[in-house]
């Protein structure tokens, strides 16, 4: 009858990190979706190649550690990392490029550190950082153009043979245009570009609110807390109100919240919390740190978006936050500081 | 009376916390049921916190029910009663309902089915006694916490360190499954609250209050009508249904919305805390004399044909209980003593029901969740909004999982009170329970083994101490004789020269001078020591001895010095006296200051 002594408790939530994956994929989903419309077949065809790219490392990777290979890959982070890397990059990268972002994150972000759970960085901002330093070019000219409508056929062409977009297909990013115009424009000139559209910036305002809404369905299911996007995104408002309120001078804070990557990187993206700092005091300095720090490289930095820098400043930090940010235990007058009990 | 008896009050919070299925329904419905006498009782000499008793009686004593079995021994242990009577058949080691499956030793007892009780003693007149002499009888009848820890009573009630104004009744019972204390209150508030009533005499508390979760409407409803009838004034706290609300802390939490401080007791705070079914044993041995020889286990889940509540007596098979409660063997997934979120699994269902056995779960295959294989720790810091204490659950498994003790203790890991909450929700189906119990078992390990090196090496160094100072001693004896031969020699020397003429009277000069010198110091020191007298003695002995040899030497070889040697041996006779006279009235002295 009793072949086993489990240990208490004997009773479990029904729960599995498969479980918290496929909610963060499914999260995912509207604010790809209005990507994909709002910027053709780039933003489809390059999150499902590196959907496969992912799958075929990572079975590479645990057989070669000698992992349990269909244990591991049904836990479904690897496809996590993917998408977020592909819904990071630009749509119309060449395929290799996803490929061997996708690549570089699984080998060198996570399994070289032991495989899920001991990646001190997050995988897919690694990735992304790698490929933004070493091929500046592919990185800043092949973001669509949301007034083109490019086609299935012409899309296959430029991501699979090398073919090189047409200059109305493309467009630099709203947070990079403005950066740029500001300097010897008005606020309201700048605005008159079509790429800023009739909202915050045509395409990125939709999407960025779409992940807002994925966000708040994670925070709602308890896959993440409210504590990093939260202090994120108010670190951000705090520091455009500080310094950027004259939108004749900064990039406006309308645009810093909708017109980049920044709903995706704080919701998705700062939340990895295998990278993050851990107790809610220390999410919350997590995520204001990074709120600021995509801040300053925003405006003072050479980089159009700033998420996964911040990201990987902030994971170099979190380890140090988390030992200055434990939470008072009950019954203790105060809560136990820094490296050593004074007690 | 001008206050209302029942006062409620509104319950504060606690952090944390997990809302399981309550699956209370399946055991609550039916009264509590004695079980038949069985015919023969395992009595282990452990069942609760603290040392084991001390048997006092034989193989083939007979005994009556309510007889001493064994004594309590020490300060924290609990006597072990005869749940009826019958005949000892054996006192050996009989496995015990343990996680290991470990023996232990215990009493056998065959019942005789008469059931005879021993003379007893009640005191109805609990009100006229002293607090010292009920306090007695609590430890006389071997009560021990029923909530599940099992720390003896009585100690509870000694404790005079801090002054108590609250008497807390835990009644919270929020362990999925279990409902024997639900049943308790529903049948038998009264007895309860006679128990709440001396115990809060004890301690002199106050103020009697009540924490009880609120999907328990009737046992509430039982409580505060038998507290109308008694006119004893009550202050309830209804509590959200959250696990663990029961935990002691966490109900004190929950009532005062105060904290017991870290490494301290709820006495700290004034306050005493005790299960409804430990006070029904309270009154029990106090008013009827009652040892506690009997309790409320919960069987039930799915595998179970008539789950309920039983009244047991200690020390019964748990195949007996089982059986009675239409369990099947077949049908379990495994047999759970106490509530699934705390309980231990059984290895053995012969193991008998000790004081601490609230529930026997007996889940059907698929009703609880199946083990799984644990997947890494994604730090998603679930556990971490459910920690009842405010710890850092996946910051500790870290810490355990690479055995670094440092970090566990930074963490507070003596402040986790394995409530489980952590292990309920983690998405990686991480036994983070078993982590912290080990981690803990390394710290508990490490300490004792501290303790024994610092008095290994405390022995050593008093060995060392030992051991040099003989040699010191040594060393002093040695230079004492050589100087002693040295002086001999001079002497020898000296009075071989008192042939000649000019070097005895050379001498005879020294000596004197010396003399002269010796009671310059005497006089400079007042006083002389004892110990120069005793080396005066001695020396004056020696003296003797030595002129004596001399003189029979003479006595053949040269018999015209004899009269010269006779006169001198009779000086130094008498100066050895001398020393004899000056010691002894130094002693004197000595002695009398």
């Amino acid at each position: 009858m009793i072949n086993t002594t489990p240990t208490a408790p004997h009773t479990q939530r029904p729960t599995s990190v498969t479980r918290v994956m496929a909610l963060v994929l499914a999260a995912l989903i509207p604010g790809w979706v209005v990507l994909v419309i709002s910027f053709s077949w780039g933003y489809l065809i390059n999150p499902l190649l590196a959907c496969a790219t992912a799958l075929v490392t990572e079975a590479a990777l645990l057989k070669a550690r000698g992992r349990p290979v269909l244990f591991f890959l049904k836990d479904l982070s690897a496809l996590v990392t993917a998408v977020l890397l592909a819904l990071a990059l630009p749509p119309l990268s060449p395929w290799w490029m996803t490929v061997l972002g996708t690549a570089l994150a699984l080998i060198f972000a996570k399994h070289l550190f032991g495989g899920l759970g001991n990646n001190p960085f997050n995988p897919a901002m690694v990735a992304y950082a790698l490929l933004l330093v070493s091929l500046p070019l592919y990185m800043t000219t092949r973001w669509a153009n949301p007034d083109q409508w490019l086609s299935l056929t012409d899309t296959l062409s430029i991501i699979f043979a090398g073919g090189v977009p047409i200059d109305a297909a493309t467009a630099a990013t709203p947070l990079d245009v403005y950066k740029l115009n500001i300097a010897n424009q008005t606020a309201n000139e700048v605005l008159r570009a079509p790429i800023f559209g009739s909202f915050v910036a045509e395409g990125w305002d939709i999407a960025n609110l779409a992940f807002l809404i994925g966000g708040g369905v994670l925070i709602w299911q308890r896959i993440i807390s409210w504590h990093i996007p939260v202090a994120l995104l108010g670190a951000l408002m705090l520091m455009s109100l500080l310094f950027g309120s004259d939108a004749d001078l900064r990039v406006p804070l309308s645009l810093h919240l909708l017109g980049g990557a920044t709903m995706l990187g704080a919701f998705f993206i700062a939340t990895d919390p295998v990278s993050a700092a851990t107790s809610n005091r220390g999410k919350l300095m997590y995520g204001a740190g990074i709120g600021v720090l995509i801040y300053l490289i925003r405006t003072w930095g050479n980089y159009p978006d700033a998420v996964a820098f911040a990201v990987l400043l902030m994971n170099f930090a979190a380890p140090l936050i988390d030992h200055y940010s434990r939470p008072r235990v009950y019954g203790h007058r105060k809560a136990v500081k820094g490296y050593k009990r004074d007690d | 009376m001008n206050a209302p008896l029942i006062i409620t009050d509104r319950p504060h919070r606690f952090h944390g916390g997990v809302h399981p299925a309550e699956n209370k329904t399946q055991s609550n419905g039916t009264a509590i049921e004695a079980l038949p006498l069985p015919s023969v009782l395992v009595l282990p000499l452990r069942m609760h916190l603290g040392a084991p008793a001390e048997p006092r009686v034989s193989v083939g004593m007979t005994v009556r029910k309510g007889d001493v079995l064994a004594d309590a021994d020490g300060a924290i242990s609990a006597a072990v009663h005869a749940p009826t009577s019958g005949r000892i058949t054996a006192i050996e080691e009989r496995i015990i309902a343990h996680e290991s499956g470990l023996s232990a030793p215990c009493i056998v007892l065959e019942a005789d089915g008469e059931d005879v009780w021993r003379e007893r003693h009640g005191y109805p007149d609990w009100r006229q006694r002293d607090t010292a002499e009920l306090i007695q009888r609590l430890r006389d009848c071997g009560l021990a916490g029923l909530g599940g820890a099992g720390f003896p009573t009585d100690v509870k009630y000694r404790n005079t360190h801090h002054a108590i104004d609250t008497l807390i009744i835990n009644a919270a019972e929020c362990e999925p499954y279990i409902t024997a204390d639900d049943r308790l209150m529903r049948e038998r508030a009264t007895e309860i609250l006679e128990g709440a009533g001396i115990a809060a005499r004890l301690v002199g508390a106050k103020t009697i209050r009540l924490g009880i979760e609120d999907n328990k409407p009737e046992a509430l409803a039982a409580m505060t009508a038998a507290a109308e009838a008694l006119a004893l004034s009550l202050r309830v706290t209804v509590v959200p249904t959250k696990y663990p609300s029961g935990g002691e802390k966490q109900l004190i939490q929950l009532i005062t919305g105060r904290e017991v401080p870290a490494g301290g007791l709820p006495s700290d705070l004034g306050i005493i805390c005790q299960n409804v079914g430990t006070l029904a044993a309270i009154r029990a041995a106090v008013i009827e004399d009652e040892p506690l020889i009997r309790r409320v286990t919960t069987v039930t889940g799915a595998a179970a044909d008539r789950p309920g509540n039983y009244e047991v007596l200690i020390g019964t098979p748990i195949e007996t209980l089982l059986n009675h409660a239409g369990v099947h063997l077949k049908k379990a997934d495994r047999v759970i003593m106490g509530g699934p979120m705390m309980g231990f699994a059984l290895p053995d269902i012969t193991a008998p029901l000790s004081k601490t056995t609230n529930c026997l779960l007996v889940p059907a295959k698929n009703e609880l969740p199946p083990s799984q294989i644990d997947n890494p720790c994604i730090r998603c810091g679930q556990c971490e909004q459910v920690c009842p204490a405010g710890l850092l659950p996946q910051q500790l498994f870290w810490a355990a999982k690479s055995r670094d003790l440092d970090s566990a203790e930074l963490h507070s890991l003596g402040d986790c009170i394995e409530c489980g909450a952590c292990a309920w929700v983690c998405p990686s189906h991480i036994p983070l329970v078993h982590y912290y119990r080990y981690a803990k078992g390394e710290i508990r390990h490490e300490r004792e083994e501290q303790i024994k090196s610092e008095r290994a090496r405390a022995r050593f160094e008093a060995r060392q101490a030992r051991l040099e100072k003989e040699q010191q001693e040594k060393e002093a004896r040695r230079a004492a004789r050589a100087k002693a031969a040295a002086e001999a020699q001079a002497r020898k020397q000296a009075e071989a020269g008192e042939a000649s003429s000019d070097p005895v009277q050379a001498a005879l000069e020294r000596a004197r001078a010396k003399r002269a010198e010796r009671q310059n110091d005497v006089s400079d020191a007042g006083q002389p020591s004892i110990a120069d007298l005793e080396k005066a003695l001695e020396l004056a002995a020696a003296k003797v001895k030595k002129a004596n040899e001399r003189l029979v030497a003479a006595e053949q070889e040269a018999p015209d010095t004899v009269p010269a040697l006779q006169k001198a041996i009779s000086k130094l006779e008498e100066k050895h006296r001398q020393a004899q006279q000056a010691l002894d009235a130094a002693r004197d002295q000595g002695n009398a200051s």
